[in-house]
């Protein structure tokens, strides 16, 4: 890596691709250089600047938990130009990556909590990590509790990963999709995330909530958290804006203030309210 | 350094281009072109426009350029190589003829691409750009350096200043290493002032006209204004001439090209009144309507900037208001929202 | 100045119109576009030898066309654009309410597009003198030579779209510049973006141009473009007999095809 230039990605090979839902993979990474990648460390919440050479840059989260070391993992749907590329690449083909960038969600402080995960569709990537993160050092948490909601069975993502937390005794998984959205088969909730959450009665007396979706499933799940009692400091999620540079130069990502890729992606709901509408 | 004084022979101005050619520094100048003047390489005084007002643009592309190159890479089979793009090669160049507000217009960009992490494509091209500025005798109504703490005759971010203090001569003010550097070229033409010069009996009137600081403070409780932002903002067309015309502009995108063996990613200046700057690829935009974009440029120069970077990002130059094909002026913008009354 | 305004407050008070865009004095010596909501604000109007600028691409801004029923103050220019908008599906009729200012310094109503029409019918729109000048210059330069001049210009160009903004006709909601899959026109104002650019935006404006002057107005480069559109309006009338803004219903020439149009530009 050059030194003097913010910009210059590092090199990855694409080592192993999983294909999780209808127009959404999971790239594991590898530096090329191996001394970049022993170099390399990061924290869960942080994002990074992935490109496909000759189309541009994208901005994901860091998909895998900070507790593995040796690679990393992005998981995308398509959606424009770069990842409507990255979708047809190979295992073994070669891309850069830039990062880690923004701020963390901060586990340490959480350590002796429970905590409750809401997410939905395909937000579950940045959520993935931090759970890992904290599922690799289970003992220092109370209970785990997992909503995630998608619209169709299809559209759940890692499932495989979904079957191993079911399985195990020290996590509390619900997954529910959308009405119509379920299969003859599906063993699930069927219903939006809020409801369900309503229906669960979570308790929020020493409860982290962690909360990433779309727009409209974060409005609707507020609330519900208020009802149960959670104060706007244990309520976190993050935000999506454009992103370019993800160093706080190109100026496109600011809510007011607030650079989303140097400040954020992650906020408290109190952090958020001060925010203004600009997201 | 201490600022020292000198005296030039307006006669011995060629000289000096003469000189930093033949040392092979570039020189960068306003020259016109019909209606416009462009700030360009130049190989004598001729061709140097020093009794133009201002550029049209800026002066900030002899540090950010429209179009820049960031990355370099070849393409083999399954593997890309990169090319290291180093920030260090640009030459040591000198800008020269342009206005006060020009040079301190680089302090924005210092503090935005100086921020940690360094951007090196900028700072490397500014530390290597020494300023040669000159005093502005004339102003125009578009003109309002002295509301945002500049002034026709503000020597900051210059290297060296010239002013002219009668037909014969200028006064020369050099006023860093870098500028005392340059001199140094020039040595046998300087002479010593004599007596106190007034320099500012040489400068152009321009008016107060609002108070910076209460504009900063209006403009930071301002953002739910929406009905100020609008009537402000109704006749704006959502078109870049503002942004690149203007020196503390700082927005960019990055955009990919290349061919089969070989590409490039290029930083091209952008602007936060395109419509496209914020759009999300699922179609949302949180800046959707162009009065919430003529905010956001607004309020990035006089509520943002000043609280994270502790500088305000206008000069003052009136350069935006003056290329604005609609009459966006926002001299009298400002002056409207310092005339708020709060309650 | 009197005859606006009390129009204009007219039209306010009894509601024939939510909000007249006309011109209003501005900073120095300019004229700028002005919103009149409230009679208050159509005090302001003022009407001059300056006010030259086409107001009616205006009426496709998502803001102000949120300020419910438009009228507008228009020129040659405003009324034939409004006629191309009308044949593009933009405007209908009886949207617009158009007061039309006539040279002697009194103003007309337009109440109907056929009104438009008929009074178009008998006006001459063509480009102006000096412009016939620099485009039969043009015409007179060999194919290099006007390479060349056109790169020269292109040159001066920051791609700050001021042109792509200020012109009535450029009213795409996604134009062919933003479009990325695939990137047809190169973002970066290098040589080739720029060419490509201006290519482009003269082959979407071929036979839908107006002359109206305003992309050249627009530009802070002083880049003459609007000879660029003009070159392509004789060429289109020669070869389809069409002439842009001068009939609502019009149909547009490069997307019609008409079993007696010439073939000869097939080699
Ligand atoms: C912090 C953060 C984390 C995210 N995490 C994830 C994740 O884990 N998984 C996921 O799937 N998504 C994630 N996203 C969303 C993801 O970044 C977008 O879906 C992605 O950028 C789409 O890129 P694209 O190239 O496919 O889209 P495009 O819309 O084609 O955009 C390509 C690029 O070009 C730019 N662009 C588009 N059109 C133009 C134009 N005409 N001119 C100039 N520039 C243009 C865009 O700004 C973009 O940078 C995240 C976003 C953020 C901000
Ligand atoms: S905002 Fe306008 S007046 Fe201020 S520095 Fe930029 S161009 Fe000059
Ligand atoms: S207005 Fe002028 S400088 Fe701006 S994009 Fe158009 S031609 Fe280029
Ligand atoms: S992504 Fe460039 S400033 Fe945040």
């Amino acid at each position: 890596m050059d030194q003097q230039n913010i910009y210059q990605p590092y090199l990855m090979q694409i080592e192993k691709i999983t294909e999780e839902a209808p127009g959404v993979k999971t790239f594991r990474l590898k530096f090329t250089d191996e001394n970049e990648g022993n170099n390399f460390s990061f924290h869960t919440g942080q994002f990074g600047e992935y490109s496909v050479f000759g189309e541009g840059e994208v901005t994901f989260c860091v998909a895998s938990p900070h507790t593995r070391k040796g690679y990393i993992e992005c998981t995308f749907r398509e959606a424009g130009r770069v990842t409507t590329e990255l979708a047809s690449l190979n295992e073994g083909d070669t891309i850069g990556f830039r990062g880690p960038y923004g701020n963390i969600f901060p586990i340490e402080d959480w350590k002796g909590k429970n905590l409750l995960f809401i997410a939905g569709g395909i937000a579950l990537p940045p959520m993935r990590s931090v759970i890992w993160s904290c599922l690799d050092q289970r003992e220092n948490f109370k209970d785990i509790t997992i909503l995630y909601g998608a619209r169709t069975v299809a559209d759940l993502v890692y499932k495989h990963e979904l079957a191993e937390w079911k399985e195990r005794p020290d996590v509390n998984l619900v997954t529910t999709v959308d009405p119509g959205g379920e299969t003859p088969d599906w063993k699930g909730d069927v219903g939006f995330v809020p409801t369900i959450l309503d229906r669960m009665q979570p308790v929020s007396e020493n409860t982290i909530a962690i909360v990433c979706g779309p727009p409209v499933m974060i409005k609707f799940t507020f609330p519900v958290l208020e009802k149960y009692g959670f104060t706007d400091d244990n309520v976190y999620t993050t935000l999506e804006n454009r992103m370019k540079c993800g160093l706080g130069k190109c100026g496109r990502c600011n809510v007011g203030k607030v650079f989303v890729c140097k400040d954020g992606p992650v906020f408290t709901r109190t952090q958020l309210k001060q925010l203004p509408d600009e997201y | 350094m201490e600022k020292e004084l000198k005296i030039l022979k307006y006669n011995d101005l060629p000289k000096l281009i003469e000189r930093f050619r033949t040392q092979g520094y570039p020189v960068l100048a306003p020259v016109r072109k019909n209606k416009v003047v462009e700030i360009e390489t130049v190989e004598s005084l001729d061709a140097v426009a020093l009794d133009a007002l201002l550029s049209t643009q800026s002066a900030k592309k002899a540090a950010f350029p429209k179009v820049e190159k960031v990355i370099d890479y070849t393409l083999g089979k399954n593997a890309v190589q990169q090319v290291p793009v180093n920030p260090e090669t640009h030459p040591e160049t000198i800008l020269f003829g342009v206005r006060p507000c020009d040079a301190s217009g680089f302090k924005s960009l210092d503090a935005i691409f100086g921020d940690t992490p360094r951007d090196e494509f900028y700072l490397k091209k500014k530390e290597k750009t020494t300023i040669v500025s000159f005093s502005c005798p004339v102003a125009d109504s578009y003109c309002f350096c002295t509301s945002v703490g500049g002034g026709p005759g503000n020597t900051a971010g210059s290297d060296i200043q010239f002013t002219a203090i009668s037909k014969e001569e200028l006064l020369v003010e050099i006023l860093t290493e870098k500028g005392a550097k340059l001199a140094s070229h020039f040595t046998d033409l300087l002479s010593d002032t004599k007596g106190d010069i007034d320099k500012n009996k040489f400068l152009a009137e321009v008016k107060v006209v609002f108070d910076m600081n209460a504009v900063v403070g209006k403009t930071t409780a301002s953002f739910n204004n929406t009905a100020l932002w609008l009537e402000q903002s109704l006749r704006c067309i959502g078109c870049g001439a503002c942004a690149f015309v203007c020196p503390t502009c700082a927005c960019f995108d990055f955009q990919d090209e290349q061919n089969t063996k070989k590409g490039v990613r290029l930083r091209l200046w952008d602007s936060c009144g395109f419509s496209l700057f914020t759009l999300h690829t699922s179609g949302h935009n949180p800046r959707e309507v162009q009065s919430q974009r003529w905010r956001q440029r607004i309020m990035h120069k006089f509520a943002y900037m000043p609280e994270q970077l502790h500088v305000v990002g206008c000069e003052g130059c009136g350069r935006c208001s003056r290329a604005c094909p609609v009459d966006m002026n926002i001299k009298e913008h400002l002056t409207s929202i310092g005339e708020i009354v709060t309650v | 100045m009197s005859e606006l305004i009390n129009k204009v407050t007219q039209l306010l008070n009894d509601k024939t119109i939510d909000v007249f865009i006309g011109y209003e004095k501005g900073s120095a010596d300019r004229i700028r576009a002005a919103f009149a909501r409230t009679a208050e604000q159509a005090a302001k109007l003022v009407y001059t030898a300056s006010c030259t600028q086409n107001l009616a691409g205006y009426l496709m801004k998502h803001e102000v066309k949120k300020l419910g029923k438009p009228g507008l103050l228009a020129n040659v220019a405003a009324l034939r654009s409004i006629m191309q908008l009308a044949s593009e599906f933009q405007v209908k009729d009886g949207e617009v309410y158009v007061l039309f200012a006539n040279a002697d310094g009194s103003f007309t109503e337009f109440t109907s597009f056929a009104s438009i029409e008929a009074y178009l019918g008998t006006t001459d729109v063509g480009i102006k003198s000096d412009e016939q000048e620099m485009i039969a210059r043009l015409e007179a330069m060999s194919v290099q030579e006007r390479w060349l001049f056109w790169n020269k210009e292109f040159d001066k160009c920051i791609k700050c779209y001021a042109c792509r903004a200020a012109c009535p006709m450029c009213y795409c909601h996604r134009c062919t510049t933003d479009v990325n899959q695939p990137q047809w026109i190169p973002v970066a104002s290098h040589e080739r973006g720029n060419l490509d650019y201006h290519l482009m935006r003269a082959m979407h404006l071929a036979g839908r141009c107006v002359n109206c002057g305003e992309c050249a107005n627009a530009c802070p480069m002083d880049i003459p473009l609007n000879l660029l559109t003009y070159q392509l309006i004789d060429p289109i009338k020669n070869t389809f007999g069409a002439t842009a803004g001068m009939k609502a219903d019009a149909v547009y020439a490069l997307s019609t095809y008409k079993p007696d149009d010439k073939e000869n530009f097939i080699i």
